[in-house]
């Protein structure tokens, strides 16, 4: 049992958009703060501790966390940065909730931003990888990506069009989400003809790229019900980040993503998890993850993942909705996104979701995806967890 | 706060340039030195913090570069960027929050292979300050200038830091400067930034500290002596460096009040007994002591003449001598950590105070002391 | 407040250069093949896995390996792509030509996989499974560009 049980009580966002010069960074960091203090009717002041993260090559900015004090509200508060990658929104949220857990802080305000728009974002990513080795022939994620793709596809048969059905539902998806950055519909042709980026993703496959922010509150057992009538709970976090080089990789199979999900359902004694959980926010940063990945979360047996996806299970109105706000496909501000996926989670707990709420969410899932085939995972209830 | 306690701690030797080694090979030897100390396998580990900076390693997500390394392979693992302290505390939320009983922290980072005042000109805001070529030591030469203003603090006092810390480092065998030198040598030496001379600055350095933390249960578990974390506190302050009162650390200040409360200490200078600061720079390990309230404010330099501050003094203050005898960033503060816990344990060889019961260890992120992490640690439960 | 115009300040050239230690593992590996065109990887004392790119630690069972073992140099593809959006290269600040094959090799012998370019001369032939040798440049240096790139063999 954690020293104290821990609740999202309120998240706010930018209006993620593809460029965003009206602002700069701090600026843009205030907006999601602002949101989110308004949404948990509270003041900075209440604020006992600031948790902050991007990946830092993106905007060239070193001690973010120090920077950032003017619009993160961290003057003359403890400011801590966490940063993981692609990984860094869900992360903070991770540390968020150990921050509150420990005892150490009542009310903890977690803020995950990035301005894509102010550098090369391929040669930001690729320079996470390893100098000597990696760096040659490495092009940022989707390269990564393309790999795990053409691994899954010569295994499982899989196609191109299956991917692109993912494309599709999370891009209606959008269509709901205000804050999303791409909200027009598409349709599968669209997808399999939009330019081939690296085989087989086209460019329909994959996120764009967005300047946005992201900030949510977390509190304790004793506050989170004074703040909020409905807190979302937090039922259990993991993670998994292996890597020393790129070649190590398992592609074709999500292993980060099925060790996490394994610890967090064993926590909280999900037995079945596709009956068990309600909706999933997934860090999905391409379509073909929509395939395979939920193989790994043992939503749908190896092998079956497209098969689950054309039954319309993951749509609106299916059995488990996948990304009802559209997820990382219609929006990617990178260091956000897994805080995003994290607030979106707690939104539909919440029932504040509005046009994209999936009625009646006992359990929700947010997860993370970054670094080198890396996973977190977080677990959100309606109910206070009872361990 | 509940209990918990540093069980094993691990250092490599602070070196200018590690030519030979990677950063998975340096944290590779301080967890292995750590996981001895502690009496622990890698089994025992319960979850990781790794704490890097991206700027310093020249790399985009720097924590990938040491995960095998930290054996953070099929457990939960995290990266906190900033100094070493502030990665240890998010080590010890992790336990504190009964999510795991152990964490193991590193902090690494190599300042032999980037160009210091390129990386740090990098945390100046990219559209009012970056431009002016301002770097880590001009913007703490001016911070230096204010404290002396402010407080009449000569730039003598300031150089007896550097002749006492480099003079401990002596005693030191992991440092990386150890020197026998005076007053007149560190006046002498080349002036870098206007009142910072050479020897008032801390050098270039390439090294890795590991620490692991346990809870109450854990922490007698496996035979090493346990140090008990008796209060822990970190603060910000504004950003721009004329957003602040430069000659004070006011964040240090609230910082410190935390801490010393959560450990029950009402009168610090009495009641430490060894402290181990974050003096980049000479002026600053002064400026630390007054801002924690473990001097009174502007007379840290007079007592350093009376020779408070040396191993045999009042409050020894940085004997293992220091960064200006070593400085790996990031793991700077992870190191003060480390120190502290060997003096509370009378294991810090020929630099052990002897007594020693209680000590602060401290941390700084950030330009000029922007935001600090003040641990208080206890020999006793 | 709106402002008429929203500036932008630019950044170029200020790069930050380094200079990344390779290790002892890897300047074994480059010396080897710089000078006998060989490959190397490392072997696990505990599981006996083969890593290439050879390292000191084997992450899943945290012990140090020593035994440096010779692998490839042919082998097989264990995944690709084929390169075809452009973008800046961050080691040289310039557009990186595409389309370009990127490939993951399974060497014979090698337990892990080691990236590099597979020359896309055919591409109806770039396969997962498909075998492959590496091109050597001529001039070798002691980094991963003293393999040109992989080529298909029949
Ligand atoms: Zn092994």
């Amino acid at each position: 049992m954690p020293k104290k049980r821990v609740a999202i009580v309120g998240t706010g966002q930018t209006y993620h958009k593809s460029h965003r010069p009206d602002v700069n960074g701090q600026e843009l960091i205030n907006e999601a703060v602002k949101r989110a203090l308004q949404d948990a009717d509270l003041t900075i002041k209440d604020i006992d501790a600031v948790v902050i993260g991007n990946m830092d090559h993106f905007e060239g900015i070193n001690y973010v966390d120090c920077w950032s004090v003017d619009g993160s509200g961290g003057i003359m508060k403890p400011v801590i940065k966490l940063t993981t990658g692609g990984t860094t929104g869900s992360t903070l949220a991770i540390g968020g909730y150990q921050l509150v857990a420990s005892g150490f802080f009542e009310k903890v305000l977690i803020i995950g931003w990035e301005k894509n728009s102010e550098s090369d974002t391929t040669g930001a990513i690729t320079t996470a990888f390893d100098p000597v080795w990696d760096r040659l022939v490495f092009a940022g994620a989707i390269s990564g990506l393309a790999a795990e793709a053409q691994a899954y596809m010569a295994k499982y048969g899989a196609t191109e069009k299956d991917a692109a059905r993912v494309s599709v539902r999370d891009r209606k998806h959008a269509c709901n989400n205000p804050h999303a950055q791409l909200r027009r519909e598409i349709t599968i042709e669209d997808v399999l003809a939009s330019p081939m980026l690296a085989d087989p993703i086209h460019l329909l496959d994959v996120c764009p790229r967005t300047d946005g922010a992201c900030a949510v509150i977390m509190a304790n057992e004793d506050c989170a019900g004074k703040i909020t009538a409905v807190p979302d709970w937090i039922w259990a976090t993991a993670n998994r980040h292996k890597y020393t080089y790129l070649g190590d990789v398992n592609w074709g199979e999500l292993d980060s993503l099925a060790g996490a999900s394994r610890e967090i359902y064993a926590k909280a004694g999900i037995r079945e998890p596709k009956k068990e959980i309600d909706v999933i926010e997934l860090y999905q940063p391409y379509s073909f993850a929509g395939i395979i990945w939920i193989e790994d979360l043992g939503i749908a047996e190896r092998g079956k993942g497209a098969e689950y996806i054309w039954s319309g299970a993951t749509d609106m109105g299916g059995e488990l909705p996948i990304n009802p706000s559209g997820g990382v496909i219609a929006c990617n501000p990178i260091g956000a996104t897994g805080l995003i996926r994290c607030a979106e989670a707690a939104l539909q707990v919440m029932g504040k979701a509005e046009a994209r709420q999936v009625p009646d969410v006992n359990f929700a899932i947010s997860t993370g995806f970054g670094g080198c085939m890396w996973s977190d995972m977080l677990l959100h209830g309606k109910r206070k967890p009872d361990f | 706060m509940d209990r918990a306690a540093v069980i094993g701690v691990g250092i490599t030797k602070i070196e200018a340039n590690k030519v030979k080694e990677t950063f998975a090979d340096m944290v590779w030897e301080a967890v292995n030195k750590a996981l001895e100390d502690a009496k622990m396998t890698i089994d025992d580990i319960d979850n990781v913090v790794t704490t890097s900076n991206d700027f310093w390693d020249g790399r985009t997500i720097s924590c990938m570069a040491v995960g095998d390394a930290s054996g953070a392979r099929h457990k939960n693992v995290s990266c906190v960027e900033g100094d070493g302290t502030f990665g240890a505390f998010y080590g010890l939320s992790r336990v504190l929050s009964g999510s795991y009983g152990t964490t193991l922290v590193t902090a690494h980072s190599k300042g032999s292979e980037s160009v210091s005042s390129l990386i740090t000109n990098a945390a100046f805001d990219p559209i009012y300050d970056r431009s002016l070529g301002m770097d880590m030591i001009s913007a703490c030469a001016m911070q230096a200038r204010a404290y002396m203003h402010r407080t009449g603090t000569t730039p003598e006092q300031m150089a007896m830091v550097s002749v006492k810390n480099h003079g401990n480092a002596m005693l030191n065998p992991l440092s990386q400067l150890p020197m026998n030198i005076t007053v007149e040598d560190v006046l002498g030496s080349e002036m870098i930034s206007d009142p910072l001379h050479k020897l008032d600055c801390s050098p270039v350095s390439d090294g890795c500290c590991a620490v692991i933390i346990a809870n109450e249960k854990r922490a007698s578990q496996y035979g090493s002596l346990p140090v008990w974390i008796k209060g822990v506190s970190f603060c910000s302050d504004s950003y721009f460096l004329g957003d602040r009162e430069l000659s004070k650390a006011k964040s240090l200040t609230q910082a410190a009040k935390k801490a010393f409360s959560m450990a029950q200490i009402s009168d610090p200078l009495s009641e430490i007994d060894v402290a181990e600061v974050y003096d980049a720079f000479t002026y600053q390990e002064l400026m630390w002591l007054e801002a924690m309230g473990l001097c009174q404010d502007g007379k840290a330099g007079i007592n350093l003449e009376k020779g408070y501050y040396g191993i045999k003094g009042k409050l020894p203050v940085n004997p293992s001598g220091g960064l200006l005898s070593g400085h790996p960033v990031i793991a700077g503060g992870l190191i003060r950590i480390a120190e502290i816990v060997k003096q509370l344990r009378g294991e810090a060889g020929a630099y052990q105070i002897a007594g020693a019961k209680k000590g602060v260890a401290h941390g700084v992120n950030g330009l000029c002391g922007q935001s600090h992490c003040v641990w208080i640690l206890d020999q006793e439960k | 407040m709106t402002a008429k115009e929203n500036l932008v300040i630019e950044s170029k050239g200020s790069g930050q250069p380094f200079n990344y230690a390779v290790g002892m593992y890897g300047s074994k590996f480059f010396k080897e093949l710089r000078e006998n065109r060989k490959l190397l990887g490392t072997k696990c004392p505990k599981c006996g896995k083969v890593y290439v790119p050879p390292r000191r630690v084997c992450g899943e069972c945290f012990v140090e390996m020593t035994e440096f073992v010779e692998v490839g140099p042919k082998g097989i593809i264990g995944t690709f792509t084929i390169l075809r959006y452009a973008f800046i290269d961050p080691e040289t600040g310039e557009q990186k030509p595409v389309p370009y094959g990127y490939g993951f090799i399974r060497f014979d012998g090698a337990d892990t996989l080691f990236q590099h370019y597979i020359s896309i001369e055919d591409e109806s032939k770039i396969k997962i499974g498909a075998r492959v040798e590496p091109v050597f440049s001529e001039e070798r240096k002691g980094n991963v560009k003293d393999i040109l790139c992989f080529k298909i063999i029949e």
